[in-house]
């Protein structure tokens, strides 16, 4: 074997010569990939879909539960649930008139493009207008991971702190909106600042429209749901609803 | 994150090259950027797990991270920032265009 380069020659007299080759491409390719795909099958149905992100327990239930109430009749709803164990959620969701797919992810800390691709065939997409993916409850993991979705919704509730956009900046920059919850209960709090939520926001150079609002007492939520309604007339826009996609290919893997 | 799955990803590509150019695998160099959500200690401790038993064990894998730049739009300066302050450093405009920060190949 040659000593200079390993290779399988006994002897080529010189050195090895050296080449670079620059590997152009996404390291996670593959999942960009199932994320085009699953785009594709959303924007052929004119389907809108919101990747709802945060911490555990910032009211993303809460607020896909408020949001479907006040948009019954003027959208179709399908809900995409992510959570390590339990139905949980999906359940909450089916109560209110709203199919519901669950993904329990084991301990894998986000949804991926796959996992919402396989959960994507569980729902009627001519019967639609609006797909919620509320993902695995994490401020890191998730932000990495593109689903397909058009729009990134990120929550930051009252109880949290408000230098969160600071602390977890790959996240809150990847926002369209972000949403401040749980503000009925703001005054029990008192420390969370939303001007200082907002500075630390606008410091990741964002013009994210930021929402404080609260899912209990509806207080502000109108001005969420018309941005929903003004990325939903941008879609069609964009993509008038035309035939289904028929799935002919084999699963992407 | 992910490292590990971002070491195979990464493997897939690089092995697909090597056998293109009926190759060696010898030096992997990888450019960071601090907002790409890939953590480059981590990365370094996963590549030699992410190779064992692939065409490219043994291969040697080099991380170069690259700096936070923003250009700004409306003045036109350049300057360094960091992953959670990155609007203009000079006039403070908070719609800069970027280089370096999100690289991930």
């Amino acid at each position: 074997m040659c000593e200079d380069c390993g290779c399988g020659i006994p002897s080529h007299g010189g050195r090895a010569t050296v080449e670079t080759v620059a590997v152009i491409g996404q390291l996670l390719r593959a999942n960009d990939d199932a994320a085009g795909h699953n785009r594709m099958h959303l924007d052929a149905a004119g389907v809108l879909a919101i990747n709802l992100m945060s911490a555990p327990g910032s009211g993303k239930t809460s607020l896909l539960e408020a949001t479907i109430e006040a948009l019954a009749g003027e959208f179709r709803i399908a809900v995409i649930e992510g959570d390590l164990e339990t139905e949980n959620d999906a359940r909450r969701i089916r109560a209110h008139g709203v199919p519901a797919v669950q993904i329990t992810t084991g301990s894998a800390c986000h949804l991926d493009a796959h996992m919402v691709h396989d959960a994507l065939h569980e729902i009627a997409f001519d019967r639609i207008d609006l797909l919620f993916i509320e993902n695995v409850g994490n401020l890191v993991c998730p932000a990495s991971f593109d689903l397909g979705q058009h729009r990134d919704v990120v929550l930051l509730s009252v109880t949290e702190g408000d230098d969160k956009p600071a602390k977890y900046p790959v996240m809150f920059r990847k926002a369209d909106a972000v949403l401040i919850t749980k503000t009925d209960l703001a005054p029990y709090i008192g420390e969370f600042d939303i001007g200082r939520a907002e500075a630390a926001l606008r410091d990741l150079a964002s013009a994210a429209p930021l929402m404080p609002l609260s899912s209990r007492d509806g207080n502000n939520l109108s001005v969420w749901l018309d941005w929903v309604r003004s990325q939903a007339a941008a879609l069609r826009v964009r993509h008038p609803a035309g035939a289904p996609h028929r799935h002919t290919h084999a699963p992407v893997s | 994150m992910h490292e590990l799955a971002v070491c195979q990803a990464l493997l897939d590509q690089v092995v697909a090259i090597a056998l293109e150019h009926r190759a060696r695998v010898q030096d992997v160099t990888v450019s960071i950027g601090p907002l790409s959500g890939v953590e480059p200690r981590l990365l370094a401790e996963a590549y030699p797990l992410a190779c064992a038993g692939s065409a490219a064990e043994g291969s040697r894998l080099a991380i170069e991270v690259a700096p936070v730049c923003v250009r700004c739009r409306a003045c036109g300066a350049e300057t360094p920032a960091r992953a959670n302050r990155l609007v203009c450093g000079c006039c403070g405009a908070c719609r800069p265009t970027w280089s370096g920060a999100t690289n991930c190949c």
